[in-house]
């Protein structure tokens, strides 16, 4: 692929104490981020976090109430949308019907009055692989390709900052799968600064090299896909991303680097290092594929220092990869654990007893004023409830 | 395989192909004997009685004949009708347009909860009959009238009043025919997506542009239709010039009115009427094709 040679300097974005309200309503609240010149940043949260409003006032499609957005060094939040240096992928594309591919693609360098577009639009339909349908309207379209047409109008301007609001979300799985690689390969290319809006938190992860978990105009955490999914700072998180087993318990002692915590009449270890707890209250937290099942006869297996609880399991589904299953704990909460399906025979069927554990090391502490329902699904949540009943 | 069916004849059941176009032709049987009845047969009778010959002696009485020459008699003596009805009504269009565009952007964009009552707003007047609205247009632009005194005290009119000048007919066609002007400008940018206009936003097209490169040509459906459905009724209207002009004024529509009322001439009033439609026709294809949205219909 051609050289983008790029005559400006790709610059970091700030967000400085943005704040936006709607009402009495905070959509964002007191907002403050940098994110790195060149990085693929992802925005992840549920519907109504925030983090489309984010998106618009980079975009300049939405005024902050206070706070402010700079480029580099330049301050950007007064200028209007035309004026600024970014450009966005809309969920639904926007793409102009009246235009065919190429204009569609050609509209901005048109408007910053660049005479031959020719060889730079089709160069840019090249990069994303549509050179031969330049002179097909938008609705002759697949979503697939409507959806790299939006990519290739946004980045044919080499903008400071490619905003992308949850670009992926109209196209089927096998598709976004696909195109998830397809815009990771176009981000190595172009070098330029993606930011990602999204609620979907496999596409976040795959994509992003740095991840935002925003929940109610704020965000939750934030770092490396890796660095927040393993050692999660808050329920949300730990529930939002991925799953997490979350018990509820109270500080009964320390030793040099393992906190002891008690729930439920179980003894459970947690690294200091790994727990945001603050007071004695302490949330126990592990991820379901860190867990090992064992009969409940084979308890003599369980490795030394490993927590362990037992239960009785009360749903195995098989996935191929791997098997789920749900175990009740003695005190009635139901733990998920995912085993790889490493062993061909016997494995624990419904009713059974067992024994769960897991090492030290994987186990991570939170503080005990959190709800350990965040960031679960509303749906899911309902559903647990009358399952109990 | 199906088993060997015995050989007497059965009727075969129809196909679901063959009851769906059987189903198509019933529901066009109304649409058609409605146009058959009132278009097809007078436009046939209109065309012959364009054609039609004086019976000798007996006033107001035709009968069959191939007289193409009442054509040339109509047009010499009626072609100044004829321009005045496309000048006045291509005015009141674009007048109809300048006034209604705005209004129907507002009403698609910017009415909000208000949008229901503004259009029923507009539709309003048409509950009154035309005739009505058009004899109090009669009042309003009188020569006493508010309006006409202030104009006057400003020295805009050239000849010192409205009622019975040119400017009252074009003003009344504009007011009669606003509604039809309204109503696919509205339906047309009502179903612009906001998005696009935000989307040329941010591709560098500051407000004047998007509007120049993505609202206008997107409404351009409604534009077309509107200018259509308010030409076409304005340069084949009588009622205005016959209220509101004087002799001067008369459009191609008095002069049909006139030739079948009063001098019961009908071969006259179908020749002209005949012009007039392929006249309307020949601007609306040019139109059309120049406006070139036949691919956005």
């Amino acid at each position: 692929m051609a050289e983008q040679s790029r005559t400006n300097q790709v610059e970091d974005l700030h967000l400085v104490n943005l704040t936006k309200r709607f009402g009495d309503m905070a959509a964002v609240d007191d907002l403050t981020i940098t994110i790195p010149a060149g990085s693929f940043f992802a925005l992840l949260g549920a519907s109504g976090c925030g983090k489309t409003t984010t998106l618009r006032m980079v975009a300049g499609l939405e005024d902050p109430t206070s706070g402010s957005i700079r480029i580099g060094d330049k301050d950007v939040t007064r200028l209007r949308a035309f004026q600024r240096p970014v450009n966005t992928v809309f969920q639904s594309y926007a793409l102009f019907p009246h235009l065919d591919i190429f204009e569609n693609v050609a509209f901005g360098l048109r408007r910053r009055g660049v005479k031959d577009v020719k060889a730079t639009v089709e160069q840019m339909l090249d990069l994303v692989e549509l050179g031969s349908l330049a002179r097909r309207k938008p609705t002759q379209l697949s979503g697939g390709q409507q959806q790299r047409v939006a990519v290739a109008r946004a980045l044919i301007n080499k903008p400071d900052v490619l905003l992308l609001d949850e670009p992926l979300g109209a196209l089927d799985l096998k598709l976004r799968r696909q195109m998830q690689i397809e815009l990771k390969r176009i981000q190595t290319e172009v070098g330029t600064t993606f930011v990602h809006v999204t609620h979907d938190q496999e596409e976040a992860m795959t994509m992003a090299d740095t991840i935002a978990v925003m929940n109610a105009g704020r965000i939750e955490q934030m770092g490396h896909p890796a660095e927040i999914y393993e050692l999660p700072k808050t329920a949300f998180v730990a529930n939002f991303l991925g799953q997490s087993n979350l018990i509820e318990g109270r500080v009964a002692g320390a030793s040099d680097d393992l906190i002891d915590v008690t729930a439920y009449g179980v003894a459970f270890r947690v690294p200091k290092s790994r727990s945001s707890a603050t007071g004695t209250a302490i949330i126990v937290g592990v991820r379901p594929e860190k867990m090992t099942v064992l009969d409940a006869l084979d308890a003599t297996k369980v490795p030394d220092g490993h927590n362990a609880i037992f239960g009785r399991v009360t749903d195995v589904s098989y996935t191929g990869v791997s098997t789920q299953y749900l175990v009740r704990a003695a005190w009635g909460q139901e733990l998920i654990v995912f085993e790889q399906n490493m062993i061909v025979g016997d494995r624990c069927e419904v009713g059974d007893d067992v024994i769960v554990h897991w090492a030290p090391s994987h186990t991570f502490g939170l503080d005990g004023d959190e709800n350990i329902n965040a960031g679960v699904d509303a749906a899911v949540l309902a559903l647990d409830a009358t399952a109990g009943q | 395989m199906a088993p060997v069916l015995p050989s007497t004849v059965v009727a075969p059941a129809p196909t679901a192909g063959q009851r769906r176009s059987r189903t198509g032709y019933v529901l066009l049987f109304p649409g058609m004997t409605w146009l058959a009845v009132f278009f097809a047969i007078p436009f046939v009778t209109l065309f012959l009685t364009s054609l039609q010959t004086p019976v000798p002696g007996k006033s107001g009485r035709y009968r069959f004949g191939l007289e193409f020459g009442n054509y040339a008699t109509a047009l010499a003596e009626y072609w100044p009708a004829f321009l005045r009805s496309f000048i006045y009504a291509g005015i009141a269009t674009a007048l109809a347009l300048l006034i209604s565009y705005p209004l129907a952007y507002f009403i698609a964009f910017r009415s909000g909860r208000w949008r229901g009552l503004m259009l029923v707003l507009v539709i309003a007047p048409s509950f009154a009959s035309f005739l009505l609205r058009t004899y109090a247009w009669k009042t309003i632009l009188a020569d006493e009238s508010p309006i006409t005194t202030f104009l006057n005290s400003l020295h805009v009119l050239p000849d010192g009043r409205i009622l019975n000048t040119s400017i009252a007919v074009i003003a009344g066609l504009t007011y009669n025919f606003l509604p039809f002007m309204v109503l696919p400008l509205y339906a047309a940018l009502e179903k612009i997506d906001p998005r696009l206009i935000e989307a040329a936003n941010d591709l560098y097209a500051s407000p004047a542009t998007s509007f120049r490169k993505v609202t206008w040509p997107l409404s351009m459906p409604g534009v077309v239709a509107g200018t259509l459905l308010t030409f076409i009724p304005a340069a084949g209207d009588y009622i205005n010039a016959e209220l509101l002009g004087s002799t001067k004024d008369r459009m191609v529509g008095n002069a049909i009115q006139t030739n079948f009322i009063e001098f019961r001439d009908y071969p006259t009033a179908s020749a002209l009427s005949f012009v007039l439609m392929a006249a309307i026709l020949v601007l609306v294809f040019t139109y059309i094709r120049r406006a070139g949205t036949e691919e956005l219909f």
